[in-house]
């Protein structure tokens, strides 16, 4: 009897101990991000002749996505034979903001999802059509217009109860050290921006303007591509376009970049 | 047909020199890259791009493979008259994009 009673109060304690340990290193996680008037757009780490680039629409190749993504936009798709401008209307007005907002949580399927997955669920659920496939053309377009809707609006990701988990565990992932070289996001992109990395400037990782024209790929890429690139860049295997674990690393990213304007679409050396 | 972005101003003054800006959504495969079974891909460029002015031909380049995707050319030339601005890019399998701007000159 004495020795359950002394348990109970161990565990009481030990439960004590663990939340007491908890709320310390929730504390220290936020102690260490950075200041939010500190944060800088990959836009700030870039040479005059790429700002120019990005900033002139006429020499910007991710508007060649946009026009594209325009142009599917009012087109009918399907069985249901509908297009995005029959429900959603005109982007300008309808679309505005929105990619500012995503990854969002989705109700149905109980997890956040990305502007690519929305933009392909609407597209399987309302136009009941084939999805485009990750990293398509068609796919990529059609997130670029509707991520220029939100040009210049600051990033605003909502958190509530449902998506702080998957937050944390995006944040769990930016701190964890995997691959080969053992390395997390959190050892170039926190503590190391203000460095190079093979004649590149690292950044902070901040995410305002996907999908984006990169110069290395000559095209249009999502976040996600940009993930697994970095990735790999670290030789860490395992992340599909479409993973969980990505999108909850996406949430992180906006969230830490919250505030800051979009600029999508973006160019990027 | 490929889609082009054209910068040319609606309107200028006559012996304005004025800036002209186009890109073009283009692949620009090299030639030299081989697949991961390493069957060559071919070449598939834009060879040339032309520029005329009310049909009078102002700029004209020659496109290789070392020209990235997407390319831009901006070049500039004097406003003359009232008109056309014309570009044609022609290249491998029988590629071939033309866009038409127009340009007041008071």
């Amino acid at each position: 009897m004495n020795a359950r009673v002394d348990n109970c109060g161990y565990a009481r304690q030990r439960a004590f101990c663990a939340a007491l340990f908890l709320a310390a290193l929730a504390q220290s996680a936020c102690a260490d991000e950075m200041p939010l008037p500190e944060r800088r757009s990959g836009y700030d780490f870039m040479s005059r002749e790429t700002r120019a680039m990005q900033d002139d629409d006429s020499a910007n190749p991710g508007m060649l996505w946009v026009l594209d993504g325009e142009a599917l936009w009012n087109t009918r798709a399907g069985a249901a034979e509908r297009a995005c401008a029959d429900c959603h209307g005109d982007a300008r007005a309808g679309m505005k903001g929105v990619a500012a907002r995503y990854p969002a949580f989705d109700a149905a399927r109980l997890r956040p999802i990305n502007l690519e997955q929305r933009i392909n669920f609407c597209r399987s659920e309302r136009q009941r059509a084939a999805p485009f496939a990750f990293e398509s053309k068609d796919l990529l377009a059609l997130a670029a217009f509707v991520a220029l809707q939100s040009r210049g609006l600051p990033i605003a990701v909502e958190i509530d109860e449902r998506s702080r988990p998957f937050l944390q565990a995006g944040r769990e992932a930016f701190g964890r050290r995997q691959g080969q070289l053992n390395l997390s996001c959190a050892l170039c992109h926190d503590d190391n921006w203000d460095k190079r990395l093979a004649g590149n400037a690292i950044t902070q990782a901040h995410p305002t303007g996907y999908p984006l024209y990169r110069l290395e790929w000559q095209g249009l890429g999502s976040l996600a591509r940009r993930l697994r690139n970095c990735l790999a860049g670290t030789r860490t295997l395992g992340y599909a376009y479409g993973d969980a674990e990505l999108v909850n690393l996406e949430l992180f990213l906006m969230w830490r970049a919250r505030g800051m304007q979009v600029d999508a679409p973006a160019v990027r050396p | 047909m490929a889609r082009a972005l054209i910068n040319v101003p609606a309107a200028a003054r006559r012996g304005d020199v004025i800036e002209i800006k186009a890109l073009i959504a283009h692949e620009m495969e090299t030639g030299f890259r081989r697949t991961q079974l390493g069957v060559l891909v071919p070449r598939d460029i834009i060879t040339q791009f032309l520029c005329t002015y009310n049909g009078a031909e102002i700029f004209r380049a020659e496109f290789h493979p070392a020209i990235a995707a997407n390319p831009f050319v901006a070049f500039s030339t004097i406003a003359t008259e009232s008109g056309a601005i014309v570009f044609k890019w022609t290249g491998d399998n029988g590629f071939s994009a033309t866009e038409s701007v127009a340009i007041s000159v008071a």
